[in-house]
């Protein structure tokens, strides 16, 4: 926008003059909660520094605004600013979490915790090798019976499913999108206590078919949708030259959409990776390692750090740094898993959209 | 039918295959009876057992759930109340203010938000959120203390409904935004250019094209948010310092629990009839949770049908 004076430009305000604004508005308000901080002796509120500078702002820019430009135009700054601030606003949350979880998560960020197990350990010390362990066994199992169900069930909907059958699937696994992460865990332990009829069930198996519940209607989703991507001619061509129909959709149909299905199963691991609700329930918490899925209670890296700090013993600052470092060991592997997973989509994209 | 026909009879494999597959689909159906079912199962003796079951409170089940079922909804419809409005603009911010080459970007940080576990939630909850938020309830009551809802006396750790209907927001404002924008994106090119062509500013484009057509899939948006913030249990468990009374004051610490939180406290050490009753209340989560997102599918398939829009 030029600043000479020019018909299409006269009567609106240079952008130069906004950022001088919003300047001024934050010189106003630091010195203001700097006279504040200085006559209590408090420390400077920073917080409230940039809130009463972005509200001084938001008012200022309109008014003036409103006088030069209108009261349209004004109306579209005030809310061309109020729609950005609420993207600030949602970064808050996300940059204190990682700086915290940092932070305190790299207290314990040592050798020890990855190769100790809590067994007999009161106070400092100790790990969460048990947990990791009982993460890796039973998401790993949640993965074996999720998958091959949801795949068979994404085939099912897109290769053979017609009419009423297909239709009610398709809105049964949205309703199971909706279930309560602790209704699937009270749901495999009134599964597995009956079966066994063992009121105190508790076992790393209970948990991983809770986790399945959750996982395998994302794993159908994903794929699903992935399936649909694959160009009907490409069946066709397979069908025409004489290749049976089953033969079609695995040697053509999930080669060329195996990038998304991968991609998508690593996404509803690291989405299910995390749930503690279930897990507290079927797996129970223990202190000691267990690599036996069927019996016993198992302990898991959420769940690991939920007792951490909801059962803290007299040397506190010890149960709290185990249980900021499970967690930032937790958001670690989920990062992983989600660049992992974009990595992967990156790499074998042109395959599917050729 | 018609290949098997013409080939006289469908290839073993085929057969096998495709078996496989019905089976499958097959298997979501028995699944989703089988969660229905054992739940009520396990929940009936809860609903005769005797009244001492219930605790010194409650002398029945229906008395025992209200409150939390009361707490679940009014903690997800607070967190529903401040996510909305932050979420529409983001979701605008990003399909129609931020730069095209930002866009998709900003939005993966915002997804990044719905890649963190509860729990770590539940702990940023209690270590940071709450005692920052502790002093600004305290001069909010002292201010405007004459509002009902936010009478004293304040918690003196921050860990009030409140607090926890601020995480629940924070939990639900990815699901809500990712759905919103996409709504938002599918706006018809050509509306916007007609309000923007007759000299319509960039808000007045928005106000007149994109949220009337986004509306619906704010409002399904909105609903399944809710339906994930009604589930959610940890961050629940850990934030809130709970009691089992109905109340709407969000400052103090007399907080009503929810249903996903209490049977997450209480679960681990219950026996018995106790066991029944937890599942009792899951299972009337269950049925609150199924009637939201029913609701919100509803409005998704009334969406689709009228306004032409694709998936």
């Amino acid at each position: 926008m030029s600043h000479t004076p020019n018909t299409l430009t006269a009567g609106r305000l240079a952008p130069a003059a906004l950022w001088g604004l919003l300047a001024a508005s934050l010189a106003v308000s630091t010195a203001l909660f700097g006279l504040i901080a200085a006559s209590n002796g408090s420390a400077l509120n920073i917080i409230g520094l940039v809130v009463a500078a972005g509200a001084l702002y938001l008012a200022a820019s309109w008014a003036i605004s409103r006088v030069v430009e209108g009261r349209r135009r004004a109306l579209d700054r005030l809310m061309t600013a109020a729609v950005t601030a609420a993207f600030l606003l949602a970064l808050v949350p996300l940059i204190s979490l990682a700086v915290t979880a940092f932070v305190n998560g790299l207290a314990r960020f040592d050798a020890t915790f990855f190769t100790w197990s809590m067994r007999n350990v009161v106070g400092a010390g100790g790990g969460a090798l048990a947990a990791i362990v009982g993460t890796l066994f039973i998401t790993g199992a949640a993965i074996i019976i999720s998958v091959p169900i949801g795949l068979m069930t994404a085939i099912y909907l897109v290769e053979y499913g017609t009419g009423r059958m297909a239709r009610i699937v398709t809105f049964l696994v949205d309703v199971m999108t909706g279930i309560p992460s602790i209704v699937a865990g009270l749901f495999a332990y009134a599964l597995l206590s009956l079966v066994f009829q063992d009121p105190g069930y508790r076992a790393g198996f209970g948990g991983a078919i809770a986790l399945s519940l959750l996982m395998i209607p994302v794993v159908v989703r994903s794929t699903e949708e992935m399936l649909r991507l694959v160009p009907s001619e490409l069946r066709e061509a397979s069908l025409a030259l004489g290749v049976p129909k089953w033969r079609t959709i695995v040697k053509v149909v999930l080669p060329t959409a195996v990038a998304g299905i991968v991609t998508g199963v690593m996404i509803s691991i690291s989405r299910i990776i995390g749930e503690t609700a279930p897990l507290l329930l079927v797996a129970g918490a223990t202190a000691s390692m267990n690599y036996n899925l069927f019996a016993e209670r198992m302990m898991t890296l959420p769940v690991f750090v939920y007792t951490q700090y909801m059962n803290q013993g007299t040397d506190s600052q010890a149960y709290i740094d185990r249980a900021w470092t499970g967690a930032l060991t937790l958001i670690l592997i989920v990062a992983l898993l989600n660049i992992g997973a974009r990595i992967i989509a990156k790499l074998a994209a042109p395959k599917g959209e050729r | 039918m018609t290949v098997a026909t013409v080939a006289g009879k469908a290839r073993l494999g085929d057969r096998v295959f495709r078996g496989a597959a019905v089976t499958a689909g097959a298997l979501i159906l028995v699944v989703l009876a089988a969660v229905a079912l054992f739940l009520i199962v396990e929940a009936l003796p809860a609903l005769g057992a005797p009244a001492e079951t219930y605790g010194a409170k409650a002398e029945s089940f229906w008395s025992y759930v209200a409150p939390f079922a009361f707490g679940t909804v009014w903690a997800a419809v607070l967190a529903l109340l401040m996510a909305v409005p932050v979420a529409i603009g983001i979701a605008l911010f990003i399909s129609h203010y931020a730069p095209r080459r930002l866009a998709q970007g900003l939005g993966y940080v915002i997804d990044l938000l719905a890649a963190v576990p509860s729990v770590v939630y539940g702990l940023w909850g209690i270590t940071v959120l709450a005692p920052l938020v502790q002093p600004f309830y305290v001069s909010l009551s002292e201010s405007f203390g004459w509002i009902p809802l936010l009478a004293g006396p304040v918690s003196g750790t921050g860990r009030t409904i409140l607090t926890v209907a601020i995480v629940l927001a924070v939990m639900v404002l990815p699901i809500i935004t990712a759905l919103c924008r996409e709504v938002f994106l599918q706006t018809p090119r050509l509306r916007e250019e007609a309000a923007l062509a007759l000299g319509a500013t960039r808000w007045e484009m928005v106000r007149m094209t994109v949220l009337p057509f986004g509306r619906p899939g704010i409002i399904s948006a909105a609903m399944l948010g809710l339906g994930r913030a009604l589930g959610e249990t940890m961050a629940v468990a850990m934030v809130l310092s709970p009691s089992a009374v109905i109340s709407f004051f969000l400052l103090t610490s007399q907080n009503p629990n929810t249903i996903a939180a209490n049977i997450a406290l209480n679960f681990p050490e219950a026996s018995g009839l106790g066991v029944n009753l937890l599942i009792a209340t899951g299972l009337v989560l269950f049925v609150i949770t199924l009637a939201v997102n029913m609701i919100a599918r509803a409005i998704v398939a009334r969406f689709k049908e009228f306004s032409g829009a694709t998936e």
